[in-house]
């Protein structure tokens, strides 16, 4: 049973009619091929519609469905192998940030990402996909282990954001995060970075500083969630709808802003209507980049990098006349 | 006499409202209420004389504080705000700008000099929590970057003083970037052996501190600043319960191993500069200083 949103409303009805017209065909009195047909041709034209004009909130909601694909998914999905690590070496194993070497296309990798959890059970185990620093610490950990072995680290992003609570505080949460995106500025090796899902703030950042910063298409990526800006400018939850076109979070606005390199499509429909399909696009733009990445040196992937942060922001500037 | 008295103070009070030095003969402290003479606060660097209370205080005030004579020159004042986003929330990010440069007179939420402490050339940015809460935009960012770059382009130690309440909503996913874009800087000032000394005052929260405000070669901070990475009222919604005494305090941080000391603004010059003289001391050339091992 899928779920549907809001502003799938025509599809589902559409695909409501489909089953109907189906069952009568099945019973084989009524030759409903040609109806059938042209609603087949209906649910993807309105789904084409419905989805080419999609607004930030819209985007948002695909981006938390249920049904899309995780880090760990796309691991199996995309790896030829994988082993995954575990621990920061100091306080514990945080199963909201995994990572681990694997192989694709007979290139080891390193992949790190956050992972959320299916039930409820899972959720909690992985708390929602909200890190607290030692996953931040084994993260970066596991990137300092790839650049020992010059290995291409990939990050997978999908966050509501890094975890708050006492335990983060006491164990230094904006620390473990400032640290990485230190650490990442100067990684040796290339840095692949994409946005699967939720890109919440911090959280997503902790893992986001790389060569390409890559969204797809029905992901979100700013600096708080529609939700929580609501709250603190509008004082209520009331506004995230207008909150999420202000924020500009989509992929199209990011791209747009330069603030990311490049978006992966999906499949008409979102990610998770076919996750195949996903896993296929995936694996064939990471092989893509890891190309193009591979024939930059060291010194050339770091300077460039650091370049391209560095010219993030818009400010107005007087010409100095003293 | 009012029958209902107001329990929690400041729910309606707008942060904009709140002056970071009130002017008038006297001052009544936030915290003991005792009322001081101003000028006797502004001689005792607006710490209270009675509680000890440090009041939230501006670039200016750390300026004069810290540099020799309050000789100083500010650097990259020529840098304004912008509105890439065309931002509206109650109100238009454009007039918020307009109007905080008006009634602050600053240009942004941070300040850049250089000038001699205790004879010690440095470049000191400062934020101005009087700006929009002393929220991290583009502004902030190019600031510090462009503070970062001065620091290794004379080869002198950067001084960060942090005061903000994290990133500017309003600039979104650019003012998210600055906070990799000033830690990708001072990767390179740490690469090339420049001293980063990181001072945190109150507040120092959000992406602030998870970017280059815990990033100091010395985290430095005042006493009881707030410092933290989610906000206090966050967690207290997230976990459902009131917050230990203390927590997320500067003798917080300190205990769990996250700043080097903690000092009071009466001291702060004289404990940074025996600090930078320690780092200035002559360097004795040593055999082997760079490993090559067999």
């Amino acid at each position: 049973m899928s779920t549907y949103f809001d502003f799938e409303k025509p599809i589902a009805e559409l695909e409501e009619q489909l089953k109907d017209m189906q069952k009568v065909q099945d019973k084989g009195k009524i030759d409903m091929t040609d109806k059938i047909q042209e609603v087949e041709s209906r649910i993807l034209q309105t789904k084409k519609e419905i989805y080419s004009r999609l607004n930030g909130w819209q985007r948002v909601q695909i981006s938390r469905h249920p049904e899309r694909p995780y880090t760990l998914d796309y691991i199996e999905n995309i790896c030829d192998g994988f082993i995954e690590l575990h621990g920061d070496r100091n306080v514990k194993d945080d199963s909201a940030m995994v990572g681990g070497f694997g192989q694709i296309g007979g290139q080891t990798v390193m992949i790190i990402g956050q992972q959320k959890g299916r039930n409820t059970k899972q959720r909690q185990q992985r708390n929602f996909g909200m890190a607290n620093p030692e996953g931040y610490r084994k993260a970066l950990r596991l990137m300092k282990l790839a650049e020992k072995f010059n290995k291409p680290v990939i990050t997978f992003i999908d966050t509501p954001g890094a975890s708050p609570g006492l335990e983060a505080e006491e164990r230094g949460q904006g620390e473990a995060i400032a640290k990485n995106l230190m650490e990442m500025a100067v990684l040796k090796v290339p840095v692949i970075c994409i946005v699967i899902g939720e890109g919440a703030s911090g959280g997503a950042l902790g893992i986001g500083v790389g060569d390409k910063v890559i969204m797809l298409e029905n992901t979100w990526y700013s600096v708080i969630s529609p939700e929580s800006c609501s709250s603190i400018l509008w004082r209520s939850w009331e506004h995230k709808e207008k909150a999420a076109e202000a924020l500009k979070l989509t992929a199209n606005d990011m791209l747009k802003n330069g603030l990311i390199d490049g978006i992966i499509n999906e499949p008409l429909g979102g990610a998770h209507t076919n996750a195949a399909a996903m896993y296929q696009t995936m694996k064939e733009e990471i092989l893509k980049m890891l190309g193009e990445l591979l024939k930059k040196n060291a010194a050339h992937l770091v300077e460039s990098r650091i370049a391209k942060f560095s010219a993030m922001g818009v400010v107005e500037e007087e010409s100095q006349s003293a | 006499m009012s029958w209902f008295k107001r329990v929690k103070e400041g729910i309606t009070t707008a942060t904009k409202e709140k002056k970071s030095t009130p002017d008038g003969l006297w001052h009544k402290c936030g915290r003991c209420k005792k009322a001081i003479l101003t000028k006797d606060m502004q001689a005792n660097m607006w710490v209270c004389t009675n509680c000890g209370l440090h009041e939230k205080i501006g670039s200016k005030e750390y300026f004069d504080i810290l540099f020799d004579e309050q000789q100083f020159t500010e650097l990259f004042d020529n840098i304004y705000p912008a509105d890439p986003l065309e931002f509206t929330d109650t109100k238009s990010y454009k007039d918020r700008i307009t109007d905080t440069i008006s009634k602050s007179g600053l240009k942004d939420a941070a300040r850049t000099a250089t000038g001699n402490v205790n004879n010690i050339h440095v470049v000191i940015c400062c934020m101005d929590f009087g700006f929009i809460g002393g929220s991290m935009g583009s502004v902030v960012g190019e600031k510090i970057a462009r503070s970062i770059d001065y620091a290794r382009e004379k080869r002198i130690p950067f001084l960060m003083i942090s005061k903000s309440g994290g990133a500017r909503m309003m600039e979104a996913a650019y003012s998210l970037m600055q906070m990799a874009k000033t830690s990708a800087k001072l990767a390179l000032l740490d690469m090339e052996g420049i001293p980063y000394l990181s001072i945190l005052t109150d507040p120092t929260t959000g992406g602030v501190t998870a970017s280059f405000a815990m990033l100091g070669d010395f985290n430095i901070a005042e006493p009881e600043a707030l410092i933290g990475f989610a906000g206090p009222r966050v967690i207290r919604e997230t976990i459902g319960k009131d917050l230990p005494k203390g927590f997320q305090s500067s003798e917080f941080l300190l205990e769990h191993g996250f700043v080097d000391f903690i000092v009071p603004r009466t001291e702060m010059k004289k404990k940074l500069s025996l600090l930078l003289g320690m780092l200035a001391d002559k360097k004795i050339e040593r055999e082997g200083e760079k490993l090559n091992l067999q």
